[in-house]
């Protein structure tokens, strides 16, 4: 299910902890297969189970306990806006507003081509950053101002 | 990102250089001499922990315990593995601080590590990174490459027979990994739900191996201390707090970012320096120390100092230092059911008043805010936030309580204003 | 010896005890919901907040170890307002259906919502739903009910030894569930009912049937394995079995059955559940009543010993009789000179008979055995055999227990195993040898001369070394063509490691059959047939008790072929079946143990009296009466029994421990190491599939656990055969051919051997070679 390049990822994670421990790299593993596959699957956490060898429903635990995992499909990029309070005296909220309207879509949906999915976030510590938005989990965008996420779109083909 | 170096962990630290963060750059601000004279002329964990309370350093991550007198609980001589963990897991919202320290000057909590890692006889040690900045954990994965590389970590450093490895764990989306417990649970590869303590980390910690957790900027600090002296540190604060310390100012302010300026510093000071508020507005409101510190009034902050006692006589807390600075067109009661949805949202959900608890609250703020709200509600609020505070197995149901009691005390006619008339009283930008 | 004040009581306690713990013992009730005295503490529901002296805030009494001069106070205003704080919390979101509910009268929400909760709702928000989830056939969930106090999750992981069930998600979402499209399917699922404390987690079987106030509650004991479990069964006003609980028993199953023992009880109401006597006249089956019925068994038993005597008649019974049943049998077989007494079923070597003294047990308390410090399993499917007794070794093992195990296929223990040798049937006894000698056993009797260790044996006799050792034999060692020889080596090697050495009991009553003599060597002058011997050499007359020896004998190819031949086969049985019918020529109904008085010996030679819990059905009746009758019938002095007690008081002497004590008489041999050149069957007893009664139970069967694989080879003896996996196979045993369907492939058993289920009824011994045609 997963390709040797994320497997060897996956050992790597796996080597940080004592023997016996390989549960601790279950965060990791979910992580590395949803980055490769997109999203979590069922089929998806129970395989990364069966490789840590520990019991799925641990897996599914963790899975559905972080938020940033993926349980159903989302756009090619996941465009995460922090709202929190700080963010939202900075522009926050707004900045959520504008994308909407720009995407036509609401928190949790995933435009008609498949290109974006708008989530909303909770603090991602970078509050002096506002508005921030993470685009796929592992990209923080600073002062994304009206300008700047008009040409962060345009980057994002 | 404004920084203001008045010189602990950020001194000389060139933050518009895009190398600051490398091992040569840390070596050339005398990085690692601490630990290399500590390795070379054999120190003992004791003067060292003597080091560390002389230092007069409280724990950065919220609750302020002393640092020296956290390590010197760790069982030294007690046989098998112990553990060093680092909390990174920053989600407080407005507190943003340790992210900098990472991204800017990553081997000062790897020294800071090695070094708290020899003094409590913990061989491997953890940095638990907060789950939105993946970046921010590979530049750490990256420094801890360097240092590895240049024998600071793995068998038998620098000649001295004391070993130590260190490992990043990245975290994915969970504010109550921050709590030092969830997050060993997390480490542990479980849901991060805190644990009851007693036992606490240094009897039954990471594996139920003793285990010493301390915050990236506590931790950070210590390098400074051991190499410029305990009493230095302790003179840039005060006499119940010593040092310097991050403050992350964001909200309506000219400059938010970083200001890492001494304990005991005016609020009006810091204030100024993130260049004062923003389109001339006046100032309403300050959560001071992350917002799960009660928020106070301008009128009561604008006569407070910086620092530990200083603010919890104000009625706040230091907490992590996340200065969220509100003005004038602020609703509180918008702003709260913002906080309130959060600390809903991040429940881990283990606790029956945290979990039903948090819930309640935020359904009825919303109810109010979105005009529904009901003549008791106040008093409601009131009671369910005393069934649930101190009743919980962490301090999330109190840091969720706290700003509901905090912003309807001090703002109470708001309240009972959109009771009244279902609207706000004053415009804000956001709804 | 902690000394601290409770509720102005001074009170002392040891050193680690918690508050909740001592408050119970001391008959001071704290409301709790998430602490379970078995299961680790969460401290979670926050229920049992109590007032501490000099704390800042109400303390979880569950998790807060009592200390020197501590002032507790369990109802002051402080502990009471906080207990209804967290009362309000857990009622807000729940259904409060109670009408509706099964646990209904049994709910400590519901219990303590009248203490603690409020008479009005300050909730006036949407309460949540939460989808029900597939758990299996023996659990049904209500989840919107669910108080998230995580006690079935902590069973599934620390007791069941395998965490089934999750919390997933956070906050007030967070929802008890299995893997996705997973159901729970531990042996031991149905404790997770008695664990929830609501109306989440209820017994499918016995959903929506009944309101349990209405259910009188009786004490029994469970029959289907040897442990002896401590029931509870709960009778309906029509006299029917509705359910059955645990009965705690701290010695013996704790506060835990398994599923076997709570959900066996629907087999009592299988359709083949027969009540009726019947002969067969002319090849046709007639109803008739008891006199008819037991004179015509008493004058067909007569007439084959009249005319071909005492000899001609095997007598075999299953170990679930009652000891009552067992004795009766025996006394009055006995009083007519027969001696062909057996009830070791499955059995295939009885070389030891008459050179034993004492009796096969457990040979120490299992207490003993799951404090030890090494245990040796000796040809055991230990979950499936002794569901309990494997959850008891997985708490040792988390311990200090080392492990080791010799068996036919690597089972799952869901524990670290210091030592797990997988090796063919045949191999047993070579591998046990290598152990004996490297434990240094060296006797005149034993040449081992040509065995060579190896490193795994040598480990386990290291492990057994180190003292405080329990060698134990399963139910696959017993029925070994060389059983014998491992009984020789196992008890050689326990001597020499001081370890202690025996049996787990199949079902209820192995101890108690052989304490009673049921068996053909003891007592008499002439040694009788063992069950073995009266099915290859038929006899004219078989009495038969609770058997169905299609599934149950060694051999049941032959053991059919013996029943068909016989002039007369009398069995005394609650069911009835098709393949019954074609053999028995006189079927009394007798009754399950739930109908009837009577004993059970557990594997310890612990004795557990009952009473029948329920009257008989129809017209049914208890196999010790029909016993006494069909004595009276063949005119047998000493059978004028009034009660049950009067037949128990002849059985006072047996309840002496010395009649455990096993002495293994010389028997000399000597071990090569074998050659495998041939196939062999591995014919094993599925989990629910043991006893007339489980292999009956509707729920039970449509379990995970009862559509295990009957037929499964390694795939590597797949490919050697051209077998694809799912296909067809073509099976023989002694020149018999049998087309079997469905072959699975299982890496975990070894490549010699082809497990054949004793389901798949009617093939030839069960661990006799056999062979695959193309
Ligand atoms: C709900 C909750 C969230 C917390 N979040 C953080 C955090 O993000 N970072 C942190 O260092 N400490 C956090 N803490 C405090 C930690 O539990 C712990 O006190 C701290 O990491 C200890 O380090 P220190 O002594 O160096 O401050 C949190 C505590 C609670 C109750
Ligand atoms: S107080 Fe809340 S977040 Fe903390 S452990 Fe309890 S349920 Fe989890
Ligand atoms: S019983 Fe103590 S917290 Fe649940």
């Amino acid at each position: 299910m997963l390709s040797n390049e994320a497997l060897e990822k996956i050992d790597i994670e796996l080597a940080k902890y004592p023997d016996n421990r390989q549960r601790s790299a279950i965060m990791s593993a979910l992580r590395i297969a949803q980055s490769e596959k997109g999203w979590l699957s069922h089929e998806l956490v129970g395989y990364v189970a069966d490789y840590l060898k520990i019991p799925p429903v641990q897996a599914l635990e963790v899975a559905t306990f972080y938020g940033m995992y993926n349980l159903k499909p989302v756009g090619k990029y996941k465009l995460t806006v922090c709202t929190n309070l700080p963010c939202a005296l900075s522009g926050g909220v707004d900045a959520a507003l504008y994308l909407k309207e720009r995407l036509g879509v609401g928190f949790n949906e995933t435009t008609a081509d498949g290109m974006y999915t708008l989530k909303e976030g909770e603090c991602m510590g970078a509050c002096g950053d506002a508005p921030v938005i993470l685009v796929n989990n592992h990209k923080m965008c600073s002062f994304m101002t009206t300008e700047a996420i008009e040409k962060k779109l345009a980057e994002l083909q | 990102m404004a920084i203001y170096q008045s010189g602990v962990i950020f001194e000389n630290v060139d933050t518009k250089n895009p190398d600051c963060w490398t091992l040569d750059s840390y070596l050339n601000r005398g990085g690692y001499t601490a630990l290399k004279k500590i390795l070379n002329e054999k120190i003992t964990q004791e003067s060292i922990i003597a080091d560390m309370k002389t230092s007069g350093l409280r724990g950065r991550g919220g609750a302020g315990f002393p640092t020296g007198l956290k390590w010197s609980f760790m069982p030294r001589t007690l046989e098998g593995q112990k553990y060093i963990v680092c909390n990174s897991d920053e989600g407080e919202p407005g507190t943003f601080k340790d992210r900098d320290i990472m991204a800017f000057n990553p081997h000062s909590l790897i020294e800071g590590m090695i070094i708290a890692g020899y003094s409590i006889s913990a061989s491997v040690g953890y940095n638990y990174i907060h789950g939105e900045i993946f970046e921010i954990y590979e530049r750490f994965e990256a420094a801890l490459s360097e240092a590895r590389e240049a024998g600071f970590l793995g068998k038998d450093i620098q000649g001295s027979g004391f070993d130590f490895e260190l490992y990043a764990h990245h975290g994915y989306g969970a504010y109550i990994c921050g709590e030092e417990t969830a997050l060993l649970d997390s480490l542990e590869g479980k849901k991060g739900q805190p644990r009851f303590k007693p036992p606490f980390p240094a009897s039954y910690g990471l594996y139920g191996r003793p285990t010493t957790i301390n915050n990236t900027e506590s931790l950070a600090s210590v390098p400074f201390i051991l190499r410029d002296g305990a009493q230095v540190f302790q003179d840039k604060g005060v006499p119940n707090g010593g040092g310097t310390k991050l403050f992350s100012v964001s909200g309506h302010v000219n400059r938010p970012g970083n200001y890492e300026i001494p304990l005991g510093t005016p609020f009006t000071k810091l204030l100024e320096m993130a260049g004062g508020m923003r389109d001339g507005k006046k100032l309403k409101a300050v959560i001071p120390g992350g917002s799960s510190a009660p928020l106070l009034p301008a009128s009561i902050m604008l006569e407070c100092n910086m620092d530990f006692d200083s603010i919890a006589k104000a009625g706040s807390m230091l907490g992590s230092g996340g200065v969220i600075i509100m003005n004038e067109d602020v609703c509180m009661v918008k702003a709260l059911e913002r906080l309130a949805y959060f600390y809903h949202e991040e429940s881990c959900g283990q606790c029956t008043p945290c979990r039903e608890g948090t819930g309640w609250l935020y359904e009825i703020i919303h109810r109010i805010e979105n005009g529904e709200g009901r003549i008791n509600d106040l008093e409601l609020l009131d009671s369910i936030g005393n069934q649930m505070a101190g009743r919980t197995i962490c301090a999330l149901a109190d840091a969720a309580v706290f700003p509901v009691r905090s912003f309807i005390k001090h703002f109470r006619d708001e309240f009972e204003y959109h009771i009244e008339h279902k609207k706000c009283m004053v415009s804000h930008k956001w709804c | 010896m902690i000394e601290f004040e409770l509720d102005g009581k001074q009170v002392s306690a040891p050193a680690g005890s918690n508050i909740l713990e001592v408050a119970l013992k001391e008959g001071r009730y704290i409301p709790h919901f998430c602490y379970h005295k078995k299961l680790s503490i969460a401290a979670n529901c926050r229920m049992c907040l109590v007032e501490v002296e000099k704390a800042p805030k109400p303390m979880p009494a569950c998790a807060t170890p009592v200390t020197e001069g501590m002032k507790i106070k369990t109802c002051s205003k402080l502990a009471v307002e906080a207990q209804k704080g967290v009362m309000e919390f857990l009622l807000i979101n729940h259904p409060l259906d109670c009408p509706i509910c099964d646990q209904g009268g049994e709910c400590q929400l519901q219990d303590l919502a009248i203490g603690y909760g409020r008479s009005k709702s300050r909730f006036e928000e949407e309460k949540r739903a939460v989808t029900n989830k597939d758990l299996g056939s023996l659990v049904s969930t209500e989840m919107t009910r669910c108080i998230h106090c995580s006690r079935c999750v902590r069973f599934t992981e620390e007791i069941a030894g395998f965490q089934e069930l999750g919390m997933s998600y956070r906050n007030n979402h967070v929802e008890v569930m299995p893997f996705i499209g997973k159901t729970v399917n531990s042996e031991l699922s149905g404790n997770i009912i008695d664990v929830c404390p609501v109306g989440a987690l209820l017994s499918k079987p016995f959903k929506n049937k009944y309101r349990n106030w209405e259910l009188s509650r009786r004490k029994s004991i469970a029959p289907h394995d040897g442990l002896g479990s401590n029931i509870i069964v709960q009778v309906d006003k029509y006299h029917k079995v509705a359910r059955v609980l645990p009965l705690e028993n701290e010695e013996i199953n704790e506060c835990w059955i398994s599923d076997r023992d709570r959900f066996s009880y629907e087999g009592l109401y299988h359709d083949e559940r027969n009540t009726t006597p019947m002969i067969k006249q002319d090849g046709k089956w007639i109803n008739t009543d008891w006199e008819t019925a037991i004179l015509y068994a008493a004058k067909s038993i007569n007439g084959v010993k009249e005319d071909h005597g005492s000899d001609s008649i095997g007598v075999l019974a299953s170990n679930i009789s009652t000891t009552e049943e067992l004795y009766l049998l025996q006394k009055l077989m006995r009083s007519i000179d027969v001696v062909n007494l057996d009830s070791r079923l499955a059995q295939s070597d009885f070389s030891l008979d008459g050179k034993i003294s004492g009796t096969l047990s457990l040979g120490g308390k299992v207490a003993d055995l799951v404090n030890s410090k090494s245990i040796l399993l000796i040809g055991s499917l230990l979950r499936e055999e002794q569901p309990l007794i494997a959850s008891k070794i997985r708490t040792g093992v988390k311990k200090n227990i080392e492990l080791n195990v010799i068996n036919v296929l690597k089972e799952d223990l869901l524990c670290d195993v210091k030592n797990q040798l997988v090796v063919d049937p045949r191999e047993i006894v070579y591998t046990l040898a290598q152990v004996a000698k490297a434990a240094g056993v060296n006797l005149p009797s034993l040449n081992l001369d040509t065995v060579q260790i190896s490193d795994e044996a040598s480990n386990i006799a290291g492990s057994l070394a180190k003292g405080d050792g329990y060698i134990v034999l399963g139910n696959i060692a017993k029925s070994l063509p060389d059983y014998s020889k491992v009984l020789v080596l196992a008890d050689a090697i326990a001597k020499i490691t001081k370890a202690r050495f025996g049996q787990f009991a199949d079902l209820a009553n192995e101890v108690g059959a052989s304490l009673v003599n049921f068996v053909p060597y003891k007592l008499d002058s002439k040694l009788g047939l063992n069950a073995m011997q009266m099915l290859q050499e038929p006899r004219r007359a078989y009495v038969l008790l609770n058997t169905e020896l299609e599934y149950d004998a060694y051999n049941s190819m032959q053991a059919l072929a013996a029943l068909k031949k016989a002039d007369t086969v009398v069995v005394l049985s609650p069911f009835i079946s098709e393949e019954m019918k074609n053999y028995a020529d006189v079927i009394l109904p007798i009754t399950p143990f739930t109908e009837t008085a009577g004993s059970y010996i557990n594997m310890e030679g612990r004795w557990q009296k009952f009473n029948g819990v329920t009257r008989p059905l129809g017209d049914s009746k208890p196999g010790w009466k029909v016993l006494r009758v069909l004595a009276n019938n063949l005119n047998l002095a000493g059978f004028d029994y009034n009660n049950i007690e009067e037949v128990r008081s002849e059985l006072v002497e047996l309840n002496n421990p010395k009649l455990l004590e096993l002495q293994i008489l010389t028997h000399t041999f000597s071990v090569t190491k074998p050659e495998i050149d041939s196939l062999v069957r591995f014919g094993i007893q599925r989990i629910y599939y043991g006893d007339s009664i489980t292999r009956r139970a509707y729920s039970l069967q449509q379990t995970v656990y009862a559509k295990l694989p009957n037929l499964m080879l390694n795939p590597k003896l797949a490919i050697k055969l051209k077998l694809r996996a799912g296909e067809k196979i073509n099976l023989e045993q002694l020149n018999v051919n049998k087309e079997l369907p469905e072959a699975t492939l299982c890496d975990k058993l070894p490549e010699s051997v082809i497990l054949v289920s004793a389901k798949v009824a009617a093939m030839a011994g069960r661990f006799d070679e056999i062979k695959v045609n193309a």
